[in-house]
């Protein structure tokens, strides 16, 4: 039987323990591909903070089923009104998640829907206005378990 | 898959200038394309991409979707409420399919 040294034993341990830990970083869509996404967006057109409000729960049990609630204060009216309205999660495997699109008749800019979140994550609304502006509003979402089968 | 089935909760009454609120619910499992099966293949994406709203032929809402939306897609939304006529929803799916639904609206 060969001898192994103590030194050695650790070493070969930390080597395992790196291993092991390496596939745990889980792939998500960084930083560039939200900036691109909201480029693409608003056709590289300032965006103000305000207006939008994201309303999601801070804290998600599971990342399956996010309640997300989005409005844009906004008169509604034929000449001024809310076109759309972009949601991105930064931190799921890609960042898109829905566009709303509005018009007059739809009285209010405002929706609701259920999304997934991959991971503790900061969720975005970017609303385009018939006038050319565009209005953003984020918020944090701690999610406990992630909802891409992963 | 079960055959996926349109849900919509809308009002049948409402006064002239009202804005009312839809509620919409299709059964889909919205494939992420993702995820892999047992032998490590990936299971092709499979989702409902588009969803739409018109009153009357005018459209009120719609919303181009993406696989972070949930399962069982659902989908709140408001209408200012002109004139009694038929409100059309409308879903498509990746597959092509298309999933509809009508119901009334009477404004007094």
């Amino acid at each position: 039987m060969t001898n192994i040294s103590r030194r050695e034993a650790l070493a070969a341990g930390v080597g395992f323990a790196t291993i092991t830990m390496l596939p745990l970083s889980w792939a998500h869509a960084d930083k560039a591909l939200v900036d691109k996404a909201i480029a693409d967006f608003t056709g590289g057109a300032s965006v103000s903070e305000g207006n939008v409000s994201l309303d999601m729960p801070e804290i998600a049990e599971n990342g399956n089923t996010v309640p997300l609630n989005v409005s844009v204060d906004s008169p509604m009216a034929d000449d001024n009104y809310v076109e759309s309205v972009m949601i991105l999660a930064s931190g799921n495997p890609t960042p898109g998640v829905a566009t709303f699109h509005f018009t007059p008749l739809s009285g209010e800019a405002a929706a609701t829907t259920r999304m997934r979140l991959a991971s503790t994550q900061d969720v975005i609304a970017v609303a385009k206005t018939s006038k050319g502006e565009f209005f953003q509003a984020g918020t944090t979402v701690k999610v406990t378990i992630g909802g891409c089968g992963g | 898959m079960a055959k996926s089935k349109p849900r919509v909760k809308a009002p049948k009454k409402a006064s002239a200038g009202d804005v009312v609120t839809i509620k919409t619910l299709i059964s889909h499992k919205m494939e992420t394309g993702l995820r892999k099966d047992k032998e490590g293949k990936i299971i092709p994406r499979k989702i409902i991409n588009k969803f739409e709203c018109s009153f009357n032929g005018a459209s009120v809402f719609s919303c181009d979707i993406l696989p972070a939306v949930s399962a069982n897609p659902y989908l709140e939304f408001t209408m200012k409420a002109v004139e009694s006529g038929e409100y059309n929803f409308k879903w498509t799916d990746d597959d092509g399919s298309i999933y509809e639904k009508k119901s009334k609206l009477t404004v007094a």
